[in-house]
């Protein structure tokens, strides 16, 4: 098993060597050879117009079983509501469900469970509920072990939930109990027609690469989504659709973590993952008391406010409020960067938003590489002009 | 205590930029470093043997090469390393990492604690810490960002969870995973280096892990990439022209335009 290359295809042109992101792959003697270092990521592979590189595999995969139908969702709750990565993976799902002429089905754990009318609005034709005082806290040992089983017995053969704090963290056990495949932060999914596999795109590597990874032999497909990649439809009130009650025995069984207690860090402001629009600051801001003004700037634009790296390192905001890599990502309707020169990693949080708008005084920022609009100047200016235009017309 | 720590080698991402004539990878002089998210789980694991005694196991797994990230983590503190290595383990998904990270685990005797970094900077799943967790049968805390106490079997964490900090009581043996705010990792000492220079690394492969074959490397990974490619990124700016407030009145038209505002 490993990466093989045909000596009789390989010109020596050296185009995958470009594209190994490990540096694994050298020219010799006008061939290409494979030093350590190569993990088999395939990247090379597409590179080479002439199919020199292969991956050999040991045995073929063996197949999958064919038992498992239907595409679940876990319909994530925040303080009794459904989150709203929810419906949007409803819409995606049924998209998914519909190519594979399959049943759309939403999964919900906790306690106080209210109507799940919604989420056959949303698109769900059943609805398994999963509701005991046990589980009001979420405890995640004992509902990956509860999906887990629900799973087991309804055999999805997908399953999507939201790339939330919650669902990274979450998500990974279900996925190691069942022993199955599970691609995290995916922003594209789609049925290969002809294998009828889940195709699963996510961004890698900080956001420099994007990758397509199936999950050919195992049951069920497991992907965790990036929030708001995915439009939720517009509720149909007239769907209709199936609720199951599950039980779940307590008896015997506690988890092995307990919530003492939580404080909510930005409780009065908007949320970033849920915001339509943000107005965020870089180190153009200069100095801790200029966010001010991006507030005041987020106020008339009803935003939330986040920021790059440099802010949170240098302790003008919360670790909370950054975007990036290292951050949250967001997918906004409209991002304004403010005084943000635009790192790969700041880009790789927010570069799916759908209207990006920068404001720079350094004409080279690689900012303007991904944004829809470009404001070359002082923010100090333009940031007090959008407040007076938008304030008073 | 016995604490282990995982650490992964990953790619210095900070030099890798597209080239936008050959949309490919800009790679100069490429350097392989150390998950940054790793030391300060290592960072951590050091913190908690001073406070309450122990012992401090680094755990890579990853080519021949990966032994450097351990040499560095011996010099900043960790009393062994061990480096989990063979052709075998190649093109193994989070999956297979986390099965074999706990035959390593497990080799290594009783554990208390497992430390991870919340995720790396190559793959960024974040799905190793939780998946380990499961496979070792471990309580599992992601985004921990403070250990407020242990004792005796449990430990008090505070973890940041999206926008809401949490305290958590666990019952040890756990896996965490933390994150940057935790600590600030200390730089490696002399003594430390010194250390870490003749130190012997144990390689441990298939055979020493006595791992099953059908569960390691691309063979154990339910995943297969069948794809890479380089994001588009051809969008340019319109940057707009004139007298700065007229770009704001133009701009403020198109975003209400498109009823974004």
């Amino acid at each position: 098993m490993g990466l093989l290359i045909d000596l009789d295809k390989c010109i020596g042109c050296g185009q995958c060597i470009e594209f190994c992101p490990f540096g694994a792959l050298e020219m010799v003697g006008g061939k290409v050879e494979v030093r350590e270092g190569c993990t088999l990521c395939g990247a090379c592979l597409d590179s080479c117009a002439y199919e020199a590189l292969i991956i050999e595999e040991l045995e073929a995969t063996p197949a999958a079983d064919e038992s498992y139908r239907g595409v679940w969702v876990f319909a994530e709750t925040k303080d009794g509501e459904f989150s709203r990565v929810a419906y949007e993976l409803l819409s995606e799902g049924r998209k998914l469900a519909d190519a594979r002429q399959s049943e759309l089905g939403a999964v919900c754990l906790g306690h106080d469970i209210g109507a799940v009318d919604s989420l056959i609005a949303g698109g769900a034709d059943r609805v398994c509920v999963v509701d005991s005082p046990a589980l009001a806290d979420f405890p995640e040992d004992l509902c990956a072990r509860k999906l887990a089983e629900v799973i087991l017995e309804y055999k999805p053969e997908i399953v999507l939930a939201g790339a939330t704090a919650l669902g990274r963290s979450f998500i990974p056990r279900v996925a190691a109990i069942l022993g199955t495949g599970l691609t995290a932060d995916c922003t594209g999914l789609e049925i290969d027609p002809e294998t009828g596999l889940l195709m699963q795109t996510r961004p890698t590597f900080g956001g420099n690469l994007m990758a397509t990874i199936i999950c050919p032999g195992k049951r069920p497909q497991m992907s965790t989504v990036r929030p708001r990649v995915f439009k939720p439809d517009a509720p149909d009130q007239t769907r209709k659709g199936g609720v199951i009650r599950l039980d779940f025995n307590s008896e015997g069984v506690t988890s092995r973590t307990k919530l003492l207690s939580f404080v909510e860090d930005l409780a009065e402001t908007v949320k970033l993952e849920d915001a339509d629009v943000i107005v965020a600051g870089g180190r153009g801001l200069e100095k801790p008391e200029n966010f001010a003004m991006l507030e005041e700037l987020a106020g008339a634009l009803g935003a939330a406010v986040g920021s790059s790296r440099p802010p949170v390192d240098e302790g003008w905001v919360p670790y909370p409020r950054q975007v990036g890599q290292t951050g949250k990502t967001v997918c906004p309707k409209l991002y304004i960067a403010c005084g943000i020169s635009g790192a790969v990693q700041h880009l790789a949080g927010m570069q799916t938003a759908d209207v990006i708008v920068a404001i720079n005084d350094d004409p080279a920022a690689p900012i303007f590489e991904v944004a829809t609009y470009g404001i070359i100047g002082d923010l100090f200016k333009v940031v007090p002009m959008l407040i007076d235009r938008l304030k008073n017309g | 205590m016995n604490i282990a720590v995982c650490l992964k080698q990953v790619p210095g991402t900070t030099k890798v930029e597209i080239d936008p004539q050959t949309n490919t990878l800009v790679r100069q002089g490429i350097e392989n470093i150390v998950n940054p998210f790793d030391t300060y789980a290592l960072e951590e694991g050091v913190r908690l043997r001073e406070r309450y005694g122990g012992k401090v196991t680094a755990i890579s797994m990853g080519p021949p090469q990966a032994e450097a990230i351990l040499r560095d983590a011996l010099a900043t503190g960790a009393d062994e390393a061990v480096l989990l290595s063979d052709a075998a383990f190649a093109g193994a998904d989070t999956w297979a990492t986390a099965y074999t990270l706990s035959r390593a685990v497990d080799k290594l005797g009783p554990c208390d604690i497992v430390i991870c970094g919340r995720q790396t900077i190559d793959g960024d799943t974040g799905q190793v810490g939780p998946e380990l967790a499961e496979i070792l049968g471990f309580t599992f805390v992601s985004y921990v960002s403070q250990v407020e106490e242990i004792d005796g079997e449990h430990m008090r964490l505070k973890r940041l969870m999206g926008e809401r900090y949490e305290i958590l009581e666990a019952l040890l043996p756990a896996v965490i995973t933390v994150v940057k705010e935790i600590n600030t990792p200390r730089l490696p000492s002399l003594r430390g280096m010194a250390k870490a220079k003749s130190a012997t690394i144990p390689v441990w492969g298939a055979e020493e892990l006595e791992v099953d074959g059908n569960k390691i490397g691309l063979t154990g990974s339910a995943t297969r990439v069948i794809k890479v490619f380089f994001p588009q990124r051809t969008q340019r700016a319109e940057i707009l022209e004139g007298e700065l407030p007229g770009q704001v009145d133009y701009l403020i038209d198109r975003l209400r335009e498109a009823n974004l505002i």
